[in-house]
């Protein structure tokens, strides 16, 4: 067994857990608060990419576009939230499915009208671009290292604000209780579209950091969303805590999956059954675990209180 | 006759203008509204087997465009090995055996995720069969053997006694008594003792608990047979259009299905065909002025969502109704 | 005589607070056992516990002798345990007559049959039908259930429970919402029901109570504090003091 190889490769699955933990955040925190089902939250991860891409181009570095874009992206989610989901919360979470399904096909295409079909790569300023040696034969690139990071001081962030705050405290408190957060005298509107407006620049935060990886392009939103959709699944809809492990752990298996499970094949079949099995199941790794984690637990790892 | 409503009549006018003008036009030389309406015509037997659960089972399942998939590759990959050789067990052109596949590989995969997505209800088996769904389609993106992405082309149709594939009236006649089925089927279901139940418990599952029956497995039969008619739907849509890619399976694509069946008004015996129908010249007109056509689709969408409730049907249906 | 049901110990609670504490209970065939207490002393939740909607922290419950802690709902219905619903619960997008039916079909062998129109199957028609009239809805029979009134779904819920031939009926506050007269009817309706079917009733009508009850529990804080007969419970103090509210 090649440890090195397993620690790089366990670095980059930490990594795409915390960008799966930055999208499924969002999704979580305004389903668990207003039991509002997106599916554009995948598409709002798709423009902060695009913005974030155009941006760098315009001013020319990749932090700089990432600090604009981040309110932009906020700007998207508080724009539908006032267009739409407003609308929508008191409507079935079926109307919400078929509206924001129509949301997905209206931004996605806009997408591909303003920037193409073909997508964007982003460049990396210099000092990012390089990679460094952690230890004899474990080369990480450092972008890598930086959004391990990023993803770690959000999640260490949102979770003050779900542990320490007012806003937190409504979070925690049980879902959609709106009667009792108009009780503590709190606007609802605002608060709502707030929540929507973070949980946009949380996923647009998550397609930035991606951009320069693998390029801005139209169909990764809704790629992504169903893994985010397995995230909050696993860890129990609306619970941060769940969302963050169910994320770590579905990006380390996905990872280690796709890196390793031909060799585990190849112990008890032939080179050919192996290399044509295990992209397949390693394709269906994470819904497996879905599977097995709902077969025992069906409201996932940290149900919701009170539903 | 006496007894007959307004949407039994109105159900039977569409029936028959399905029977009779798409053939028209073929004979008269315009075979693109021919293959406009087999498509039709086998998305309404997928829209009407979605109905099933979304109209009278109140199972909001959004990964129906799986065992489109997978109807369409029980046609494909036997096919496939038939020509090229390899996997000698299924390698063959015989369509009873791309039916035997396409609609047994549905049932097990319904099986199978219906009896974990219905332990759980509303939003979270809505997400739980989005995932299984997307599933499939990621597996077959990662067998590279069936040209994952790009998809397989399927040189030789399945071979069926008494019907050749080949020709279009044929399969649009086969695709059509199939809908006609598939319509009497579920109205034969929605109104026996199980259909009772599947109904009763879309309103009151507690209630229905509470009487003595176990509604889960009522549910889990009502998704495997709805699974199975899509599968089906699949076999015919793999025959029809001759190229299959995982694609199909995009959850976007039971996002379609989904669409047809509320367009159309759930829980009525035409709404779903009414629902592709829609669809299907939304796709054909819109596309024919831009190639972003999802654009006013998706805007279209919305306002249904927020301005319309209850659906296509709701317009047709008579005030006593 | 062997009690049809007998409770043991139950306990239940929601997140802290005691629902349930200790609740020994019995029921003897063909009884009406009321229980009374007052709001939020733990009464539908005791009888969620015994038709199988909750499940107990502690404790146990049997049929006929056999223990049925652990079963879920649909198999106690089997059994012979229905219940009624405190907040109307009725298929409401269905005919009057086919929630009634709903209930006779669980009796009538499994419901996996697909080719017969349901509504077509005479005997469960008729017997839908005779339960209806039975308490006064014959009339309504075609309409939806949601077009009924109030007084008329309480009437439903009796039909659905009398319908589903149960040998035990756990009925919640079947006269809540009633007028006088609806009360009165529904009262004695019961009455005729007495000794034919065992009956758990809660009921906030101290009339009603009185009129047909054979044993009373009174539930305070998730405890019983008392059972005995009527008259007895009428006149015991601990009872007068914590929920007849008289000094």
């Amino acid at each position: 067994m090649d440890y090195t190889l397993l620690f790089v490769q366990m670095l980059n699955g930490l990594q795409l857990g915390l960008l799966l933990f930055l999208v499924a955040s969002g999704l979580t925190l305004v389903f668990g608060i207003l039991d509002f089902v997106n599916l554009a939250h995948g598409s709002i991860y798709m423009l902060g990419a695009f913005i974030c891409a155009s941006l760098t181009f315009v001013l020319g570095n990749f932090l700089w576009a990432v600090l604009v874009a981040l309110p932009l992206t906020g700007l998207v989610g508080y724009a539908v939230e006032l267009l739409m989901a407003r609308r929508l919360y008191d409507k079935d979470h079926l109307d919400h499915v078929l509206g924001t399904y129509g949301l997905v096909l209206v931004l996605d295409t806009l997408a591909h009208i303003i920037w193409g079909p073909a997508g964007i790569t982003v460049p990396l300023p210099a000092w990012l671009d390089g990679q460094v040696e952690l230890f004899e034969g474990a080369v990480i690139p450092v972008f890598r290292l930086l959004i391990i990071a990023t993803g770690l001081a959000v999640a260490g962030g949102l979770f003050w604000l779900v542990n320490y705050t007012r806003l937190g405290m409504l979070i925690r408190a049980g879902a959609s209780n709106r009667t009792m957060v108009s009780a503590l005298g709190i606007n609802i509107q605002t608060l709502f579209a707030l929540v929507f407006a973070l949980g946009a620049m949380l996923a647009g935060l998550a397609g930035m950091l991606i951009s320069p990886i693998t390029g801005a392009s139209i169909g990764m939103g809704g790629q992504i969303i169903i893994t985010a959709f397995v995230v909050i699944i696993i860890g129990g809809i609306g619970s941060m805590k769940g969302a963050f492990i169910a994320a770590v752990i579905i990006g380390l298996i996905d990872t280690l999956g796709r890196s390793f499970l031909d060799k585990l094949f190849m112990l008890f079949m032939n080179e050919n059954a192996a290399e044509t099995a295990a992209p397949a199941v390693s394709a269906m790794m994470i819904y497996i675990l879905m599977a097995i984690i709902l077969a025992v637990k069906p409201q996932g790892l940290f149900p919701p209180k009170v539903r | 006759m006496k007894n007959m409503t307004k949407t039994g009549w109105i159900t039977l006018l569409g029936m028959a203008a399905l029977a009779v003008l798409p053939p028209y036009f073929l004979l008269n030389g315009h075979a693109f509204y021919m293959d406009l309406a087999t498509r039709l015509v086998i998305l309404g037997i997928a829209a009407v087997s979605l109905n099933l659960l979304l109209g009278y089972g109140g199972l909001i399942s959004f990964g129906h465009a799986a065992f489109i998939g997978l109807g369409a590759y029980a046609v494909g990959i036997p096919s496939y090995h038939a020509t090229w050789g390899g996997f000698d067990l299924i390698a063959s052109y015989n369509g009873m055996l791309h039916l035997v596949l396409a609609i047994g590989v549905s049932a097990l995969f319904a099986l199978i995720t219906g009896a974990i997505s219905l332990r759980t209800k509303g939003v979270y088996f809505l997400m739980i069969t989005m995932a299984f769904g997307q599933m499939a389609f990621f597996l077959f993106q990662a067998l590279d053997v069936y040209n994952g992405d790009d998809g397989l082309t399927i040189d030789v149709r399945s071979e069926l006694p008494f019907v050749n594939l080949d020709s279009p009236m044929q399969l649009y006649g086969l695709s059509y008594v199939s809908l006609a089925v598939a319509m009497l089927l579920v109205k034969t279901i929605v109104n026996s003792r199980f259909g009772m139940v599947l109904q009763g418990a879309k309103d009151n599952n507690e209630r229905m608990v509470t009487l003595g029956y176990n509604t889960y497995f009522y549910r889990l039969t009502a998704y495997v047979i709805s699974g199975m008619m899509c599968g089906y739907a699949g076999f015919l849509l793999g025959n029809f259009t001759t190229f299959i890619s995982p694609d199909m399976m995009h959850w976007t694509r039971s996002g379609e299905l989904m669409f047809m069946v509320i367009l159309g008004g759930s829980s009525t015996a035409l709404g779903p065909i009414l629902g592709s129908s829609v669809f299907i010249l939304l796709e054909e007109v819109l596309s024919s002025f831009t190639i972003f056509w999802h654009l006013p689709f998706g805007l279209m969408l919305i306002g249904l969502v927020l301005f319309v409730r209850g659906g296509l049907m709701r317009l047709f249906k008579g005030r006593g109704e | 005589m062997k009690p049809l049901l007998e409770v043991k110990g139950l306990m239940k609670s929601f997140g802290g607070v005691r629902a349930t504490d200790n609740v020994h209970l019995d029921l003897a065939k063909g009884e009406i056992h009321a229980i009374i207490g007052p709001n939020g002393a733990g009464k539908t939740t005791l009888i969620s516990q015994l038709s199988g909607g909750l499940q107990p922290d502690a404790g146990t419950v049997l049929l006929n002798g056999a223990d049925i802690t652990n079963m879920p709902a649909y198999k106690r219905a089997k059994l012979g345990i229905t219940r009624s619903f405190q907040i109307t619960s009725l298929v409401m997008g269905m005919s009057v007559l086919d929630n009634v039916a709903l209930a006779v079909q669980a009796n009538d062998g499994h419901s996996y049959k697909f080719l017969k129109p349901a509504r077509s199957i005479c005997h469960i028609r008729d017997k839908a039908m005779e339960n209806l009239a039975k308490v006064g809805l014959r009339k309504r029979a075609d309409d939806l259930a949601s077009a009924l009134s109030h007084g008329e779904h309480r009437q439903m819920e009796i039909a659905i429970a009398l319908a589903s031939e149960a040998e035990l009926m756990l009925l919640d506050e079947p006269m809540a919402g009633l007028g006088p007269k609806e009360s009165a009817l529904l009262v004695d309706f019961l009455k005729e029901l007495k000794g034919q079917r065992t009956i758990l009733l809660i009921e906030h009508d101290m009339d009603a109570v009185f009129a047909l009850a054979d044993r009373i529990s009174v539930l305070v804080y998730g405890r019983i504090i008392a059972t005995s007969l009527p008259d007895e419970i009428r006149n015991n103090d601990d009872v007068r003091h914590a929920y007849l509210g008289e000094e």
